[in-house]
């Protein structure tokens, strides 16, 4: 890289060594600089995935020990934490919160692209008013998830906005498929906008050209935009659903505020496990929260590879296309 | 974006000018995006009596609300205090460490360099529950629960690989021959970047300090989980937490209220820099 920029008159006795001794130098100076996100990373994330995958494979029992008569804690190592998924009590709460996280995701991330490609088209097309919209479309992504959890339970109390706007008399905030389509809502509204800015992102580097020259071949708005617009603006769609997809699958503060902890309709993966792990199961929890990664990851390989999220490479090599 | 494919649209748009059909979609987001936001804030000035009133303008305008938020009881000046030590300081350590890895991952050739770049990028997909029962339980047996520093070096392992990635993007689009330049007067590689690279990229790295802030100032189920006394919570964890008189009645004037004190520093962020936020936001999904 430090060869690409042609020198003007290049002084020949010590470009040589320099050159190299730079070269040499590079190795060591990129270490010198990256330990520090490197220490950090494997401090704040190496460290606690080893960690929590020993956990998962720890039981610990609480029982008398018979030589001592004394009550003790015994910790076993093995795959009971894992079994427990398939069999046992727990298995029916662990499947309930796998299906409610896949439920959330597949239907959440859906209705937020549609909403946020429409919302990229339209704020493609406006010529003015480009500021305000902007900024109103941040507003729900700033907002604390927490928060905007808190501002959804109001909204739907038995007798807040919600009903009276739709004139009916649904209890959302409670048990049930309502609370499932509350948190959907809640998570949509705040989400679908960050999905339509990536997606005009994406609008924006489409060359005019290319939609004169759909024009000119008598191209209708629904051809132009199946045709042209959704496969050039793809790229960056891809990116965007990726995001929200592993955002949605690990989601927690939204079903844990607006509805509650350990509530069976909208219980995910991470509200489950942290559940469990606040009841001091910590190696059913860890057992959990690993079969949930596994699961974003298997979910983000797929995603790389089938729809080539490109999210390396344009780190790396800048621009490739 | 570049400047060019920015300027493409914006001359087609001004050539057809702005339809009717468009204004309505422009009103239909502002209203979709707003609407929830402005409720927030219009039952945070009712007064308690109107509370459950679904006027959509409040009147009389009331502040016992934000009072009630701030009643010493509830803790919430301290635990805004709170919120800006552990985001300002997450934002602040985030920068330092994440510049100088993004600036050698973006400007130096070297082994491995896409090897570290991947698995930095993978840290972000971790979810936040598994890193987060390991670190309870070290951080219960060293004694940190309900310390600042357990709030911010965990919140800084979600903050670190999208800033890296994003000042990664920034630094790549700086021409190379900075460094060259500086390097023929003289300059070591640490001089070319203090003096000549870092003051040209102060544009890229505040974009990723407000996105790295507005990230941690939202951060919960960590906050949540390392603390327990009232003193040490965030915002938005004590916000949630607000309990009513009698333990059943949830406080919902008084919950608004702090939502919309929590969430103003956010919207005023939002408002002078969107044109910064969006650059970064979107600088990972179109270069």
């Amino acid at each position: 890289m430090t060869t690409a920029v042609q020198v003007p008159t290049p002084p020949a006795r010590t470009v040589g060594p320099m050159r190299q001794d730079r070269r040499r130098g590079v190795g060591r100076f990129a270490a010198l600089l990256l330990s520090p996100t490197v220490l950090v990373l494997a401090l704040v994330i190496g460290y606690p995935i080893v960690s929590a995958l020993r956990l998962s494979f720890q039981v610990t029992h609480r029982g008398i020990n018979p030589t001592t008569g004394m009550v003790e804690n015994t910790t076993h190592v093995g795959l009971a934490n894992y079994a427990g998924i398939f069999s046992g009590d727990s298995a029916s709460q662990f499947w309930n919160a796998f299906w409610n996280t896949t439920t959330f995701t597949v239907a959440g991330v859906a209705i937020e692209t549609v909403i946020g490609v429409a919302m990229a088209l339209i704020m493609h097309k406006a010529f003015r008013g480009r500021g305000i919209v902007r900024a109103s479309v941040l507003v729900p992504w700033a907002i604390p998830t927490a928060i905007s959890g808190l501002l959804w339970k109001w909204i739907f109390q038995s007798d807040g906005i919600a009903n009276t706007v739709l004139h009916t008399h649904v209890l959302w905030t409670t048990e049930g498929f309502h609370a499932w389509g509350a948190v959907l809502i809640a998570d949509v509204w705040k989400t679908a906008p960050f999905i339509g800015l990536l997606a005009l992102a994406g609008l924006q580097v489409i060359p005019g050209e290319v939609y004169e020259a759909a024009k000119v071949d008598g191209s209708g708005p629904w051809r132009t935009f199946f045709r042209i617009t959704l496969p050039l603006a793809r790229p960056a769609l891809v990116v965007a659903v990726l995001f929200r997809m592993l955002d949605a699958l690990r989601m927690f503060d939204l079903p844990f505020v607006l509805i509650g902890a350990h509530k069976h309709s909208v219980e995910t993966l991470s509200t489950f496990a942290w559940y469990e792990a606040s009841n001091l199961r910590y190696g059913t929890a860890a057992a959990y929260s690993t079969v949930l990664f596994l699961y974003i990851a298997v979910v983000a390989f797929v995603f790389v590879k089938v729809l080539g999220a490109d999210l390396i490479g344009r780190g790396v090599e800048g621009k490739k296309k | 974006m570049s400047a060019v494919a920015a300027a493409a649209p914006r001359k087609r748009a001004r050539r057809a000018g702005t339809s009717p059909w468009a204004y309505a979609g422009i009103t239909a987001i502002v209203l979709y995006c707003l609407a929830p936001f402005y409720w927030m804030v219009v039952s945070a000035l009712r007064r308690p009596a109107d509370q459950f009133s679904n006027k959509a303008f409040p009147w009389p305008i009331s502040l016992t609300n934000f009072e009630s938020a701030f009643k010493p009881a509830n803790g919430f000046g301290r635990a805004l205090l709170n919120s800006l030590v552990v985001a300002g300081l997450t934002t602040i350590l985030t920068l330092v460490i994440g510049i100088t890895a993004a600036y050698v991952l973006a400007r130096l050739e070297f082994r491995f360099k896409n090897v570290i770049l991947a698995a930095i990028i993978a840290t972000s997909m971790f979810p936040g529950i598994s890193l987060l029962v390991p670190l309870l339980k070290l951080f219960v047996s060293i004694h940190w629960i309900n310390t600042f520093q357990a709030m911010i070096l965990p919140s800084m392992s979600f903050a670190l690989p999208l800033a890296v990635f994003n000042l990664t993007a920034f630094f790549k689009q700086m021409p190379f021959a900075l460094e060259e330049a500086a390097q023929i007067d003289g300059a070591s590689p640490m001089q070319a970047f203090r003096k000549v690279i870092l003051p040209l990229a102060a544009p890229g790295v505040f974009t990723t300090a407000i996105l790295t802030f507005i990230a941690a100032w939202n951060e919960f189920i960590i906050a949540l989980s390392v603390t327990n006394k009232q003193e040490m919570r965030t915002a938005p964890v004590i916000t949630s937490l607000f309990t009513g008189q009698y333990g059943y009645d949830q406080p919902f004037g008084t919950q608004m209220a702090a939502g919309v004190v929590v969430t103003i520093p956010l919207v005023i962020l939002v408002l002078f820099f969107q044109r910064r936020i969006v650059e970064g936001l979107t600088s990972g999904s179109v270069k």
